[in-house]
């Protein structure tokens, strides 16, 4: 998602699941889908059948995907950006882009600031290998005497984004990616031709990509590499277009917008930094006006969605006086309290207790071994699941899979019973934004209980000590609003309603002629939230979820009127019930549609009318010259990232931490750009990275069809469809190694080592890497000591403490092993 | 002459008038003879509509369980199935989501609470009380101890570094955001989900 939001404005996928059908050519790059998430990879194959689509694959495995596609091509692991900056490349000196798509809705025109440069593989304001970060100074744009940002429409000025974008990638040639990424020329030249043809206007690619992605110490920047591709064909906004991020998790959409990460508040709100003492100071920063004129750069107004958070949560106690309880909101003194970072801590005792809801924590991160030891050293744990997870037994012994003396583990673990998805009400957030309701069918087990309930019991229990001890800062919790029918168990549906928001006020109309909502109505939609505390809305983008009409996330009618695979009437998109984001670049700048089977939304002469929701003021004419992308300032799409990203504003390549070279072929001469410069490492995750000497196979991990996660190895059938863990192995390495089908093999890292079942395949073979041969790996996640399947090693046994330097994602994709026949 | 006929059939050529014990007479009777008709495991069935828990498609689920809400009966999931009404999924289900009935009765599923005691070797089961109420107190003794009002740059910060939290991305919104509430009302800032992974 990091690599979304600083390119269009926000960090969701761009289209739907049931838009797939309308794409000419779909990537797939950096993901599995027809592995990973089969049900929706149905849709591809519909766009295959029904609309003559072609499909291409590109990973490091022949997978299930790929043997579906059109083309499938192999690639080394964590060499995306190598291939996609040379697309990026190719796609300028052949002049194959969507011109008037790319001068009107990008910021190829806008010219940046003279000490922007690019060195060596270093961006300028580097402080120090040690340091690990830039100065981002010099990375930004130059202003005219109104604020407003320079613009050369010629696109000839040096500095004008278009320039320094065809500068930076002309160094990613095809014989760069042919030899970097082991593919070989001719292949990368097939696949570049199908991509360029959807350069024109009736034709669209879209892209699906997952974690294949995301776990790079890169994989922010290999996003942004594909969404700048996307632009420069005129892709996004479009039907059948987008880039597409497949999201794991059921509701892991909606764990994001409602901010369950350090740094962030519902709706994408960022927690203050520790210098932040200033609320106004704070609100500024934040409240982003227009930097080119007629923009509508929507984060103006924020505001209100954040005074709005704010009397949602701490009602009347939040007041103008006291800034809406400014003071009250924790600060953050390091950048991101993550898990990598949590668990370095815990790791050096600094962590008393730990709270995990429905996370199989020791099997999801790196280095299961550093997470045992860390572990350990807690006063206590409390683990809250439906399931008797690997986590909650840390300190048992269970043989080889985990060998620990449970009398030196002081730890005190709790474990809790909790219903699962069946046996409760709730709303979830699908990848595609559709927040869908759903029912309880039945009783949990036993005594399980609701996680609304057992964090009630935790909060009332603690609300109670702070009324009769006292203790540190207790205002916060004793003025918490609690406005559930049922206090012990809120309701999911009162809840429901707090993130969707109310006027605690009469308001007015526009024109003061009128009440729009009264005192105590639900809320229409964000249009209605105001910053001087007479609205009150939990998660502002979600406001419109449940309105005085009822649950609109529970609305079942699943009618396509103009048959384009948009269905307004099931269930409820955020935002605003929008299907596809950024609709308004599916026109013209005149308002008229790029080609007749691609129309979406048009200008009618009144207002923007079509099959979806305008992502889009829905009367501003095409006159007025408001661009499509209306969270950016600019109101333009960002090939220049600007200051949002921490290595740089255009993606560039760096080697995984674990490389089978030792050095970036891109910049050979120097070592402080063979890894992502900006990314953290701990001194001891350092010590235990591995070499290519010692360790010589490329391995990546994986998910299969028949199992999620660690949760299916205790589902009976999903045990008895894929029983065993296994690792895949090529043919050639196989021979080498002297490893034939069925085989026990020893697997080691740096960090530890699993035994698996051999799996000798065609579908990974050898590249030729830089004139050497790389051998590829790969290991899937699945499996654990506990469950219904068989025992198995945990895979996070291998892999390497280092992530991606904007969202600290492990590297789970790349990273070196060695392999042995037991 | 031998016509087979069922018993709803039966059925409904007697409510054409024709009385009954004249048809069987006329060698009409059904088969097997007034016996009730077979039971269909689903006919009985409450059906609730859910979304799969695994992946992000949001795939669709019907859910059949017994159990009518009425006083001492016993509610109990035995199938599920994909919902054919919904736009993405289309009543399919894949290898996963098919096996969701075995998730949902897993033999795994925990129905109590338990703790395990520093140093100890095995789980001992406790009432919710006394695991809510040690668990509070732990809570409320490290942030009363670790709580940090002014941070080493001197800066005003509110926060509580030492105890951390993980949500879980297959929770509800509503889970979620009582989760996010009330977390950041302790001043909780170690806090994540599985939006890494």
């Amino acid at each position: 998602m990091a690599g979304l939001a600083p390119t269009y404005g926000r960090g969701a996928m761009t289209n739907s699941w049931t838009d797939i059908r309308n794409a000419n050519l779909i990537l797939s790059m950096g993901g599995n889908s027809a592995e990973a998430h089969p049900v929706g990879f149905r849709w591809v194959i519909e766009a295959k059948e029904k609309n003559n689509a072609k499909l291409i694959s590109i990973d490091p495995r022949f997978t299930r995907t790929g043997a579906v596609a059109d083309y499938h091509a192999s690639i080394r692991t964590g060499t995306d950006i190598v291939w996609l900056g040379g697309l990026i490349n190719y796609l300028l000196t052949t002049d194959q882009i969507n011109h008037e798509y790319v001068k009107a809705y990008t910021d190829v025109a806008i010219i940046v600031k003279e000490d922007f440069d690019f060195h060596d593989g270093l961006f300028s304001g580097y402080k120090q290998d040690d340091i690990r970060a830039y100065d981002k100074s010099s990375w930004s744009y130059e202003f005219d005497e109104n604020g407003m940002v320079k613009e050369d429409p010629t696109l000839q000025h040096p500095r004008c984004v278009y320039q320094l974008m065809r500068k930076h990638y002309s160094r990613y040639t095809i014989e760069k990616v042919e030899s970097v990424c082991g593919m070989p020329r001719d292949q990368v030249q097939k696949v570049w031709d199908m991509i360029a043809e959807t350069a024109a206007e009736n034709k669209t690619m879209t892209i699906l990509y997952a974690l294949g992605w995301t776990q790079h110490s890169v994989g922010a920047q290999m996003i942004r590499a594909g969404s700048m591709v996307q632009l420069l064909l005129g892709n996004i906004g479009m039907l059948g277009g987008g880039v597409n991020a497949l999201r794991g998790h059921s509701n892991i959409q909606g764990l994001t917008d409602l901010g369950l990460l350090s740094n962030q508040l519902p709706g994408y709100i960022r927690l203050p930094s520790h210098e932040e003492q200033d609320f106004d100071g704070y609100i500024e920063r934040r409240a982003k006006q227009p930097l080119r004129p007629g923009q509508v750069s929507y984060w103006k107004y924020f505001k209100r969605f954040h005074v709005s958070l704010m009397k949602s949560w701490y009602g009347d106690a939040a007041t103008a006086e006291n800034n809406w309880c400014y003071d009250w909101l924790p600060k953050l003194t390091e950048p991101l309290y993550d898990v990598m970072h949590t668990l370095e801590r815990m790791h050096n005792g600094e962590i008393t207790g730990y709270l995990a809801q429905g996370f199989n924590f020791l099997a999801s991160f790196p280095n299961k071994n550093k997470n045992v030891e860390a572990l350990s050293k807690l006063k206590f744990l409390v683990v809250m699941d439906p399931l008797d997870i690997e986590t909650t037994e840390f300190w048992k012994n269970h043989g080889e899979y985990n060998d620990v003396d449970s009398s030196k583990i002081q730890t005190e673990v709790f474990r809790l019973p909790t219903t699962c998805f069946a046996e409760e009400n709730g709303a979830i957030v699908n990848s595609c934004r559709w927040l869908q309701w759903h029912w309880r069918a039945a009783p949990p087990p036993g005594e399980a209980r609701p996680d609304v309930a057992i964090m009630a019991g935790i909060f009332h229990r603690l609300q109670q000590m702070y009324r009769d001890e006292g203790g540190a800062f207790p205002d916060p919790i004793l003025n918490l609003t609690w406005p559930y029918s049922n206090p012990e168990e809120p309701n999911p549906e009162d809840i429901a309603q707090e993130y969707n928001g109310r006027a605690l006020a009469d308001l007015p109309s526009a024109d003061g002629k009128t009440i729009t909502h009264k005192k105590g109505d639900l809320l229409d939609d964000f249009g209605y939230l105001t910053d001087d505390g007479r609205t009150a809305c939990g998660c502002w983008i979600y406001s419109g979820a449940w309105t005085r009409a009822g649950n609109m996330m529970d609305r079942r009618d699943n009618s396509d009127p103009y048959n384009v695979g948009i269905t307004l009437g099931w269930a409820w998109a955020w935002p605003l019930n929008r299907r596809i984001l950024y609709n308004r670049a599916s026109a013209r700048p005149d308002g008229t549609s790029w080609a007749p089977e691609k129309r979406l939304i048009w200008w009618n002469g009144e207002r923007w009318a079509g099959p979806d929701i305008p992502d889009f003021p829905w009367t501003s004419p095409p006159e007025a010259g408001a661009s499509p992308f209306i969270l950016n300032q600019e109101g333009v799409a960002h090939f220049f990232g600007g200051s949002m990203m921490a290595e740089g504003p255009f993606p560039e390549h760096y080697e995984p931490f674990e490389s089978p070279l030792d050095y970036n072929p891109m910049h050979p001469d120097n070592p402080a750009a063979k890894n992502n410069p900006a990314a953290r490492i701990f001194v001891k995750d350092r010590e235990q990275l591995g070499t290519s000497k010692d360790f010589p196979y490329a391995a990546t991990t994986y998910r299969i069809t028949e199992h999620f996660h660690f949760w299916t190895t205790h589902a009976r059938l999903n045990a008895i469809a894929q029983p065993e863990k296994f690792v895949e192995i090529g043919e050639d390495l196989a021979g080498e190694l002297g490893i034939k089908a069925g085989d026990t093999v020893k697997v080691t890292s740096k960090r530890g080592f699993i035994r698996a079942i051999a799996v000798v395949t065609k579908r990974i073979h050898k590249l030729q890497v830089e004139g050497r041969t790389v051998h590829q790996i790969g290991i899937p996640i699945h499996w654990g000591f506990k469950g219904v399947a068989r025992k198995g090693f945990l895979t996070n046994t291998l892999t390497p403490v280092v992530g991606d330097a904007n969202t600290q994602t492990p590297e789970f994709k790349s990273f070196l092993v060695n392999v042995e026949k037991v | 002459m031998s016509i087979r006929v069922s018993r709803r059939n039966f059925l409904k050529l007697s409510a054409t008038g024709v009385a009954t014990s004249s048809m069987a007479m006329l060698g009409f009777a059904p088969e097997p003879a007034m016996a009730s008709i077979r039971y269909f495991k689903l006919t009985a069935a409450k059906v609730t509509r859910n979304t799969c828990t695994y992946c992000s498609v949001g795939c669709g689920m019907l859910i059949y369980s017994r159990g009518d809400n009425s006083i001492n009966t016993v509610e109990d999931i035995y199938h599920i199935e994909g919902d054919p009404d919904h736009p993405v999924s289309r009543g399919s289900l894949c290898p996963r989501g098919a096996g969701a009935l075995d998730f949902v009765k897993s033999e795994s599923r925990l129905s109590h609470p338990s703790v395990r005691e520093p140093g100890s070797n095995e789980w001992k089961r406790i009432s919710w009380n006394e695991a809510l109420d040690r668990i509070a107190r732990h809570l409320k003794d490290d942030r009363d101890k670790n709580f940090v009002t002014r941070d080493q740059h001197g800066h005003l910060v509110n926060h509580w570094t030492t105890t951390g939290f993980l949500a879980a991305s297959a929770t509800s919104n509503e889970t979620a955001y009582l989760t996010q509430k009330i977390a950041r009302s302790l001043g909780v800032v170690v806090m994540d989900n599985q939006a890494r992974v």
